[in-house]
């Protein structure tokens, strides 16, 4: 992963910035310069809620190459207060015990590495509530 | 626009084509279609394919085709849309020649998938690389999401899901150019490995060589040949949201039912009019799941049906892959919408042999890219 493109996704992985339409309200995550819902093009950055539901989830056992070493491992939809819906992978819960409509909250952790000697990656990932 | 007809199609054998190179299958396939048509000449040819770029290393696809098949200085033109390209080549195809600016276009698509590149990672390109891919999301994952969400909000079973890839095998056992020609039980889906919960290897289409393409000519070459043409009645495509979690409801995709409502109101039929569909299975959850949005069956009935049988060519209600589909026919994803359109033409021609469904006269092929971001749709007819 190039440092630069890794660079400008940090406020949205490390800080959850997320861009509200000043005409509608809608809130994209991650921003967009159009909205959406009102094909607005004002936005004001606002920062989503960490707390949310599982709306549906899977346990990944086969992956690709970078994330072959960690499976199997669950990921998820998970749909914040502000209902605003993130794909996040779903740490420290036994898979078996996992269900739709469960509370969980996104923290900070380390997602992925860039090879042997790059950056290592981080974002959110889900934690049962 | 102007009538248009499929005029000759051709296809290689799907599978692990190890000896033969990309150029090698897209030429065999392309040189079939056109000797099958008859035609002296193209006047212009598209090239459907994914990801040559990261499964052989290869871009700027349609000049090497073109090259390789001898027929420079034709345009030619890659056309991506992800695992609707082949789909989204014909499209191309058929608006060229409807719009009056060519007389007889090739239509292929190809893909080279065994060639050594990490196939799960090639392949989730064709979702959202910074907001899925990053977190370590599959594609059988994504389709996973779907799947465990129908099951939840319908009741949809296992069982439902296994009967998809169970009938497209049996399918696919009667098609000689299918990967896979040998049936599967029930149980062995069931028991099959687990790639992503729900979905079982059994569930999940292959990775596979192939290519296939066919002619589309004007109704007038078509005629001054002496074919029986076969009538492109609607051509439709649509598009959604790329990440499977923007959308509002992940058991529905729009694209498909957005398509769909097009392609019925180009083609002036209904889904009561259709007597086969060609769809895009790449996961059993797939075909379910586009059944319903195509208005075959009510939301949420999808299993239910496959269950029932309503979708086999031996219950001949709506036969759905009788091709074998991806699952069993194989999935070179370039190549896949452009061989959906060669199982309807084959059909409606009255040349499936074993796989043949009675009195076949209009079918209908779904193809679609990534977890539905893409959706194109033709309908034919015979005339």
């Amino acid at each position: 992963m190039i440092t630069a493109r890794y660079h400008r996704e940090i406020p949205q992985r490390y800080r959850l910035e997320a861009g509200k339409c000043e005409k509608c309200g809608h809130v994209a995550f991650p921003p967009r310069l159009v909205c959406t819902e009102c094909k607005g093009k004002k936005f004001a950055p606002v920062v989503l809620s960490d707390e949310g539901k599982l709306t549906t989830f899977t346990v990944v056992r086969v992956a690709s190459d970078k994330f072959s070493k960690e499976t199997p491992f669950a990921v998820g939809i998970v749909e914040l207060n502000d209902g605003v819906k993130v794909t996040a992978q779903i740490a420290d819960a036994d898979p078996e015990e996992l269900q739709i409509g469960q509370k969980v909250n996104l923290v900070f952790r380390r997602i992925q590495e860039d090879g042997k000697a790059g950056i290592l990656c981080y974002g959110y990932k889900a934690v049962t509530a | 626009m102007r009538d248009v007809a499929v005029i000759g199609v051709g296809i290689t054998k799907f599978g692990e084509l190890w000896g033969k190179s990309i150029k090698d299958i897209f030429v065999e396939a392309a040189l079939k279609a056109i000797e099958d048509a008859g035609v002296d000449h193209i006047d212009s040819m598209y090239v459907g394919a994914m990801s040559p770029g990261l499964f052989v290393g290869q871009e700027h696809l349609g000049a090497v085709m073109a090259d390789y098949l001898g027929v420079t200085p034709v345009p030619a033109t890659r056309v991506e849309s992800a695992c609707a390209s082949g789909g989204a080549s014909f499209r191309q195809a058929f608006l060229e020649v409807a719009s009056g600016a060519s007389e007889i276009v090739l239509a292929g698509g190809v893909e080279k998938m065994t060639d050594g590149a990490d196939v799960t990672d090639v392949l989730a390109t064709a979702a959202d690389q910074e907001y899925e891919v990053y977190h370590g999301i599959t594609f059988p994952g994504l389709y996973a999401l779907i799947a465990r969400a129908h099951m939840q909000r319908y009741g949809t079973t296992r069982e439902q899901l296994a009967a998809v890839a169970v009938k497209n095998h049996r399918n696919g056992a009667k098609n000689p150019n299918a990967q896979f020609r040998s049936e599967v039980t029930l149980e062995q889906v069931m028991k099959s490995t687990m790639v992503a919960d729900p979905l079982r290897l059994l569930d999940c289409s292959p990775v596979s060589d192939g290519a296939a393409a066919v002619i589309v000519a004007s109704m007038d070459v078509a005629k001054k040949l002496g074919k029986n043409p076969i009538r492109v009645i609607a051509s439709a495509q649509a598009s959604d949201t790329i990440a499977l979690h923007s959308r509002s409801d992940v058991t529905i995709l729009g694209s498909v039912v957005n398509a769909a409502q097009k392609a019925y109101k180009m083609a002036g039929v209904k889904p009561s009019d259709i007597n086969l569909v060609e769809v895009h299975d790449c996961f059993t959850i797939a075909e379910i799941v586009v059944s319903e949005d195509l208005g075959f069956f009510e939301k949420g009935k999808g299993g239910e049906a496959v269950e029932k049988g309503w979708t086999s060519i031996e219950c001949n209600r709506i036969p759905f892959n009788t091709s074998g589909g991806l699952k069993s026919k194989g999935h070179p994803v370039g190549a896949t919408g452009i061989a959906q359109i060669i199982e309807v033409y084959e059909q409606l021609g009255g040349n499936a042999g074993a796989r043949q469904v009675k009195g076949a006269h209009i079918g209908m092929a779904q193809n679609m890219g990534g977890t539905g971001a893409s959706c194109v749709i033709h309908i034919l007819e015979a005339k």
